[in-house]
């Protein structure tokens, strides 16, 4: 079994978790192992989407996103997903404008709350989609947010 | 070794609420120093969070979550007293673990 | 990049006073939501537990810990103590803010000259500030107590004429003073409000806010990293690292910001 299909099989469990007691794998060799390179230098929404293994995403109403109309500074913007979506297992970040679009890519397993919150870096004024997976299927939400720079001080 | 996370894990109801403040740099590889040299990629790109033996939460990121990340999501089957260990491995292959116990409601 | 930023800075303070009032609303109400939803997870918490480590940790070539350190409550006592700085010190017979207090530890305590105290005040990308973080500590343990600093012996009273008179002096090429940024009520440059430091109801809710994490910076910025900036963006000379105008200045702001709620570490732009 190679190291990817033991990833999947063991999903943080039992296979690995004796790999890395017994020091066979280290750590950074079963992460290094799962960080998908392709989704992370895709520059397009539709691209992300397929390196995230979609075939397309469609547009829901039962995604809701926390964020602000207009973030101060492009360096942190805080981001909060949501999903009212059954099932829903994976919410990743897309801000559509940045030099690479998928900012992260969320596995939340059963027992977990489909939401996360947390900060992203912003290049530019752009589209920030929250992307679910749930039931095998894609759905998606976006919000735009509007970048400036603040003045000089305080 | 890295700095430390700041990590508050506290009941809210029945689930567990986790906020978690990572120390890094999250460099992207885009930034240019005084010299006019690129600053070397350097981010988390693995995290991961477990109690009692199960991984609740797990991610891969970019270069473009900000600097000294933040993470705050809730999930159920902890009780006050309980452990939950985070972990990052970055780009470098550099990793930080802590530990946190969960508090009762705050 | 900073000459244009003032340049523009100077220009857009026109410009501000013609921006149609309910969009400035609009915004205006973005904005705090913007800090609103940043205000959970401060990252300057990671420099807080930093500088308490640093405090109780052994250094210079005394080998001893900053827990003896007195900032005004007594030797050791940190919980409360930013929220009575400045004040006049008898030791050392000075009026004395946060970090010219932990310089002066450093010395007697730890055996560091004041140079070597002094070097490295403010953070940079890839370098910490060891002070920077201890100061962090410092404010943060008068978080939600009220700023109560003395304005009593004659040494916190000259310091506050002095403190005045910097305020309002114009000087340098563009002929700014403090006042002309923070003199008045209402003022801004570009999305940053100007608050009016004279104005107790404003200076309350701000001065207190300092050490701050500055997101746009990415790491922490303490009050006298402030006002070394404030005199850069004058183009002033420099302020020196806790000179006596530093403090100065300090003694006559804090007057007005007293009765106000210490908010450090804050979290800003």
């Amino acid at each position: 079994m190679d190291r990817r299909e033991a990833l999947k099989a063991g999903g943080g469990t039992g296979v690995i978790a004796l790999a890395l007691a017994a020091g066979i794998l280290k750590p950074e060799d079963v992460f290094a192992a799962d960080w998908n390179k392709a989704a992370f230098d895709t520059k397009s929404f539709a691209d992300t989407v397929k390196a995230l293994g979609g075939g397309g995403s469609s547009e829901s109403d039962q995604i809701l996103m926390t964020t602000p109309d207009i973030a101060e500074n492009g360096a942190v913007v805080p981001v909060t997903v949501e999903s009212r979506l059954p099932g829903t297992r994976r919410i990743a970040i897309l801000i559509e404008k940045n030099p690479n679009t998928l900012s992260a890519d969320f596995t939340l397993p059963e027992g977990t709350d489909p939401f996360v919150t947390t900060r992203v870096k912003m290049a530019e004024t752009s589209n920030v989609y929250a992307l679910v997976q749930s039931g095998g299927k894609f759905y998606h939400a976006a919000k735009e947010i509007k970048v400036t720079i603040g003045g000089c001080g305080g | 070794m890295p700095d430390p996370m700041r990590i508050r894990a506290n009941m809210a109801g029945d689930k567990v609420e986790v906020r978690v403040l990572m120390a890094h740099e999250m460099e992207t590889g885009l930034r240019k120093d005084a010299s006019g040299k690129p600053v070397p990629a350097h981010f988390i790109q693995n995290v991961s969070v477990d109690h009692d033996g199960k991984t609740v939460l797990s991610a891969q990121w970019g270069t473009s979550i900000s600097k000294n990340p933040f993470l705050h999501f809730r999930f159920k089957g902890g009780k006050p007293g309980d452990k939950i260990k985070i972990t990052w491995v970055d780009n470098k292959g550099e990793t930080r673990s802590d530990e946190a116990t969960i508090a009762a409601a705050s | 990049m900073r000459a244009l930023a003032a340049t523009v800075g100077a220009v857009a303070l026109v410009f501000c006073a013609s921006v149609p009032a309910q969009d400035k609303d609009v915004t205006q109400r973005e904005i705090e939501r913007y800090r609103e939803l940043l205000a959970e997870g401060n990252p300057a918490d990671l420099a807080e537990a930093k500088g308490e480590e640093l405090w109780k940790t052994k250094r210079g070539p005394k080998q001893a810990s900053l827990e003896r350190c007195d900032l005004g409550l007594g030797a050791g006592v940190v919980k409360g103590a930013y929220a009575r700085l400045p004040r006049w010190f008898a030791d050392t017979d000075r009026v004395q803010d946060l970090e010219s207090r932990l310089v002066t530890c450093m010395v007697t305590l730890q055996g560091f000259t004041e140079d070597e105290a002094k070097k490295n005040p403010f953070s940079a990308p890839g370098r910490g500030s060891p002070i920077e973080d201890i100061a962090t500590y410092v404010a943060g343990a008068s978080k939600g107590m009220k700023f109560a600093p003395p304005l009593e012996h004659p040494k916190e009273l000259e310091a506050f004429r002095t403190g005045e008179e910097l305020f309002y002096r114009r000087a340098g090429p563009h002929d700014f003073s403090c006042a002309t940024c923070h003199g008045d009520n209402g003022k801004r440059i570009r999305l940053q409000d100007l608050p009016k430091l004279t104005d107790p109801k404003e200076a309350q809710k701000v001065f207190t806010t300092w050490p701050a994490y500055r997101v746009s910076q990415g790491s922490v910025r303490t009050m006298q990293h402030r006002l070394y900036d404030c005199y850069w963006q004058m183009r002033h000379p420099q302020l020196d690292y806790v000179s006596e105008a530093s403090i100065d200045l300090q003694v006559f702001m804090a007057k007005y910001a007293s009765g106000g709620t210490v908010e450090a570490p804050g979290l800003k732009r």
